[in-house]
């Protein structure tokens, strides 16, 4: 392999990882806020990406489908937390665990209902068409830099947010000491409505983002949703700087191991064993990652100070 | 309504064709049509055709089966082996369906095939194609409408030859069909495999792989990536500005695929025994009217299910009605006496068809679809390399 | 013994009568001995949940990994039932005991990924398993054979196999907790440093109940593939885990036959509103969600209350 082929495979895992980072952003707010497991958040990718195409479907601009995108998955998420989710931030993982897959299912389900099974096409937007040659004969897509500067933006944004603004103080204080801030006369109830709907419109923003890339289809969010766990938790849940950092070496472990796995493999195995064999391994080098930083560090790699 | 395909609510069935018929044909003088299509997950969409290819054909034949009125049992696979296996059973024991038909994917044919085989009832796939069932595994109780997979895989083996492509690179999902897919294509292909990439079948990013086809510069791509991860691959190859490099792929452009891949298609190439644009008159009526019916345009895994329909009419025609006695049933069958989208249409020894198969590229028709159209026959009566092991009982 | 003691015997009994009740039907049959064997999956995972407080997302590779030692044995001609379950069971058991050494380090949140990871470890093996199918599967030649007779044929005779299994487990979990072993695990779910005040790591506790668990998940993966004679990848997918879960939670954590009444109640509705509807999931879903909101105890809780 060459530099200049490893140097772009460096480029492609760290924009894999930003695209996890987007979905995991809201995950472990969430999560980390509220200690709230979310297994729904994939299908408000999802819906997020749905909604994104069909907006801008019917208004003809991608750009519409993202400004109206965003209150419409607000308001989704919003929707979803009345009804559902408020009731269980009281209750054990377990029966978050349950209910989340009830939304799944249904939310997957409905999606096949209103736009049918086929995947749906998001054309990328004209301003954006084009790349940037980055090896002989490799286009590197403007959008996709495009969403690399999204995902750093919204990780410093993020960051800003929870770290330096009023309100970010409140959500984290209110995370570990409900009733002390309660008794500073903030509605602890609607803070935490308000986070769950800022981190579902997080998700939609995800899912409109990878709409033009990824195949908008119903069950999209589901594989996501496990790796964006698999980020938050190696990066130590609630932790938005860890989400951001896991989900780049997520990325890389994963873009990394997949073009050098069946190579190392050659030597030795046979050529068609190292490349099966390198294939069934890299999508397990993951999980392995996970798995052993789990075992040194159990809260993952940046745990957040629990007061 | 057609198309719908719901269960009644005491579990009994309703294909509802020709509704009133139905209600006092039922069940002397019926026929009992098990249609196993995946509904469930993000395949659906091929099952969504498949079912609707064969109720088309119900439609044609005025919901009857060589006169006698057709009632559809719809079985959803949800692509889970087990659940398919619990289904099938019940559709055999407690609805006792007189033929089972359909299936997309390979693994649940395989999960199937002893329950419905075992009692005796006909399974006529009419998309799965695996070798397992084609050589040794072969069935007097099993028929394919569709084809052998590797034949499809060998077809762009050839083309790539008679192209002139000396360097291709590879590239296919980790698993069995996958596999099956490289081995195909180098059944015919005697140039250079430049790589052979296998990507795990949750891939949603194909930068990394982009990236080595780039490096490799090869005179051609083979690709089989079905559903949305050919949706994936498409866009993105096309958005990397690869497409100069010729891209020749199976299961992986095609009219169920593309209207999510769009213009990002146009001018790749595909293989199948059948297109939409085929010139013959029962392709015409056929398209004409399951596009005017079902607002869009059939791909192969529709064209083999109303093949299926049309295939199952001839059978029970020759036999008087007779579904008793299973010997002449299967000699009714392979005879194949019926007129097929494709043209011609016979099965070999092991019961698979021995047929035509053509290069594809994807087309924008003039109403602003996209579908797949012939460019050359490839392959002129090809027999699958399984048919000489089968000894058909 | 009180009234509540007899309601698990009341749920087998109407097990052991089922076939005789008008469910004696093979297709009725099939269904019934799915649910069991899930069953059996969802009392060891609920001897793990509500016993020792460990919530796995990983059980279905146990259940796995005695599915694949069915077929492995069946691809090197090896049907005897007195050689696959032995083995079956040890290789689950072995499984998590190598994985649970590792895994039992953390706790929480962080088990269940762990878990999950191994899980999903366990599935990308078999996935690429291509001697025994790879992702397609593989058909078994035919049911195991037990002391050279082809008992697990009979239906009726299987439906009993599956019923006694169960009664076995159940009775294994629940004698496990009453037990000092049990205690201990019980009380370090609760109290890990009072446990450890007393001079007892729970490491070793936790990771044989651990262990056990996972030899009960392979008992259930060998008659899960002998009643589809069917094994896939699927079979170990991290879905399936979480159906496994949320029998147990359906039926009520607390209650070890909780989970009995959790995988009949889960594979029974499934499979009634798959017959009646095509987008039934939409209805499914919301059912799940109502049954966590409403019904905390799961129904084994509402059962007991009834009878209490």
């Amino acid at each position: 392999m060459t530099t200049q082929l490893l140097l772009v495979q460096a480029l492609n895992g760290l924009q894999l990882g930003i695209l996890l980072f987007l979905v995991a952003a809201g995950l472990t707010l969430v999560f980390g806020v509220m200690d709230f497991i979310n297994l729904a958040h994939g299908v408000q990718y999802m819906l997020g990406a749905y909604i994104g195409a069909a907006l801008a479907a019917a208004t003809g601009s991608f750009w519409w489908g993202l400004l109206l995108g965003l209150p419409a998955a607000l308001a989704a998420g919003l929707v979803l937390e009345v009804l559902v989710f408020r009731h269980l931030y009281r209750r054990d993982h377990l029966a978050q665990v349950l209910a989340t897959f009830g939304v799944i299912l249904f939310l997957n389900e409905g999606v096949k209902v209103v736009w049918g099974a086929a995947p749906l096409q998001v054309p990328i937007p004209a301003l954006l068409q084009g790349g940037i040659e980055i090896m002989p004969g490799l286009q590197y897509p403007i959008y996709r830099v495009a969403v690399l500067a999204a995902g750093v933006a919204t990780g410093g944004l993020l960051w800003w947010l929870v770290e330096r603004t009023r309100a970010g103080m409140l959500v984290r204080a209110g995370a570990t000491n409900p009733q002390m801030v309660a008794a500073l006369g903030v509605d602890v109830g609607r803070l935490f409505t308000l986070v769950f709907a800022f981190g579902a419109m997080l998700a939609g923003f995800a899912g409109i983002l990878a709409g033009p890339i990824f195949s908008v289809e119903p069950g999209m969010g589901d594989n996501v949703l496990i790796l964006a766990f698999v980020v938050i938790v190696i990066g130590g849940i609630g932790s938005i700087r860890g989400a951001f950092l896991a989900a780049l070496l997520v990325g890389l472990i994963d873009t990394l191991g997949k073009s050098m796995a069946p190579d190392l493999l050659r030597l030795v195995l046979d050529p068609s064993a190292a490349r099966q064999a390198g294939a069934a391994l890299a999508s397990m080098l993951v999980y392995v990652a996970m798995a052993a930083i789990l075992a040194f560090r159990p809260a993952g790699l940046f745990p957040v100070r629990t007061g | 309504m057609i198309g719908i395909g719901r269960r009644g609510l005491l579990g009994a069935t309703t294909g509802l064709l020709a509704a009133p018929a139905l209600l006092h044909a039922q069940p002397a003088g019926g026929v009992k049509i098990g249609l196993v299509a995946v509904q469930t997950g993000p395949q659906a969409a091929l099952g969504t055709q498949l079912r609707d290819g064969f109720l088309q054909g119900l439609r044609h034949l005025d919901g009857k089966l060589g006169g006698l009125t057709a009632e559809v049992v719809h079985i959803d696979d949800e692509l889970r082996p087990e659940v398919a296996v619990t289904k099938v059973r019940a559709a055999l024991e407690r609805d006792r369906v007189d033929f089972v038909v359909g299936v997309v994917f390979s693994n649940i044919l395989a999960a199937i095939m002893r329950p419905v085989t075992e009692a005796e009832t006909f399974l006529i796939s009419t998309n799965a194609g695996p070798s397992t069932f084609a050589g040794r595994g072969c069935n007097p109780f099993f028929f394919t409408t569709s084809y052998n997979n590797d034949q499809v895989h060998s077809v762009i083996g050839q083309a790539c030859e008679d192209q002139g492509y000396k360097r291709v690179f590879v590239m296919v999902p980790n698993y069995q069909a996958g596999r099956d897919a490289v081995a195909g294509f180098k059944s015919r292909f005697k140039g250079e495999v430049v790589d052979e990439v296998y990507v795990p079948l949750t891939q949603l990013d194909f930068s990394a792989e982009l990236a080595r086809i780039a490096a490799a510069r090869p005179d051609a791509i083979f690709t089989f990536m079905p559903g949305g991860l050919g949706v994936n691959l498409v866009r993105q190859y096309r958005q990397a500005g690869l497409a100069s490099i010729p891209f020749l792929s199976t299961f992986t452009v095609d009219e169920a695929t593309l209207p999510a891949q769009g213009a990002a298609a146009e001018g790749f190439f595909s293989a199948a025994s059948w297109a939409p644009n085929m010139d013959n008159p029962q392709n015409a009526r056929f398209v004409r009217d399951f596009e005017a019916q079902f607002n869009y345009v059939p791909a192969t895994y529709a064209a083999q299910a109303y093949d299926g329909a049309m295939l199952l009419d001839s059978a029970i025609r020759k036999v008087g009605g007779n579904l008793r006695d299973k010997g002449a049933l299967r000699t009714a069958i392979r005879a194949a006496d019926f007129t097929s989208v494709r043209g011609t249409f016979r099965f070999g020894a092991n019961h698979y068809p021995v047929q035509d198969f053509w290069l594809l590229k994807v087309a924008r028709r003039p109403d602003g679809k996209f579908q797949t159209e012939t460019v050359r026959k490839v392959l002129e009566a090809n027999v699958d390399p399984w048919a000489a092991e089968c000894r058909m009982r | 013994m009180t009234r509540e003691a007899l309601l698990p015997l009341a749920v087998l009994a109407a097990l052991a009568v089922a076939p005789l009740a008008g469910f004696g039907g093979s297709y009725e049959l099939t269904l019934l001995a799915r649910a069991m064997i899930l069953g059996m999956a969802a009392v060891s995972l609920s001897f793990l949940v509500g016993g020792a407080g460990l919530v796995s997302l990983g059980h279905a590779a146990s259940l796995g990994v005695g599915a694949y030692a069915v077929a492995i044995l069946d691809a090197h001609g090896v049907t005897e039932a007195l050689i696959v379950l032995p083995v079956a069971v040890a290789a689950a058991a072995g499984f998590s005991l190598l994985t649970g050494a590792v895994a039992i380090r953390t706790s929480g949140v962080h088990f269940i990924m762990i878990t999950l990871a191994f899980g999903q470890m366990a599935f990308f093996t078999t996935s690429s398993l291509a001697a025994y199918g790879g992702d397609d599967g593989y058909t078994l030649y035919g049911r195991t054979e037990v002391a050279g007779t082809r008992l697990l044929e009979n239906r009726l005779a299987f439906h009993y196999i599956c019923l006694g299994l169960l009664a076995l487990t159940w009775g294994l979990c629940a004698m496990l907790l009453a037990s000092r072993f049990g205690r201990v695990l019980r009380a370090a779910r609760e109290n890990a440093q009072r446990v450890e005040a007393v001079g007892l790591a729970p490491y070793p506790f936790r990771l044989v109940g651990y262990a056990i668990a996972g030899a009960l998940g392979g008992l259930a993966g060998v008659l899960l593939a002998n009643a589809t004679e069917f094994v896939s990848p699927a079979t170990l997918s991290w879905q399936r885990s979480g159906e496994l879960l949320f029998m147990v939670i359906l039926g009520g954590v607390g209650r070890l036959w909780g989970a009995i009444l959790g995988a009949l109640a889960f594979v029974l509705l499934e499979t009634w509103l798959a017959e009646q509807m095509q987008h039934w999931k939409l209805v499914f879903g919301p059912l799940l969600v109502l049954a966590v909101l409403f019904l905390k105890g799961g129904l084994s809780g509402l059962v007991a209350r009834r009878h209490g």
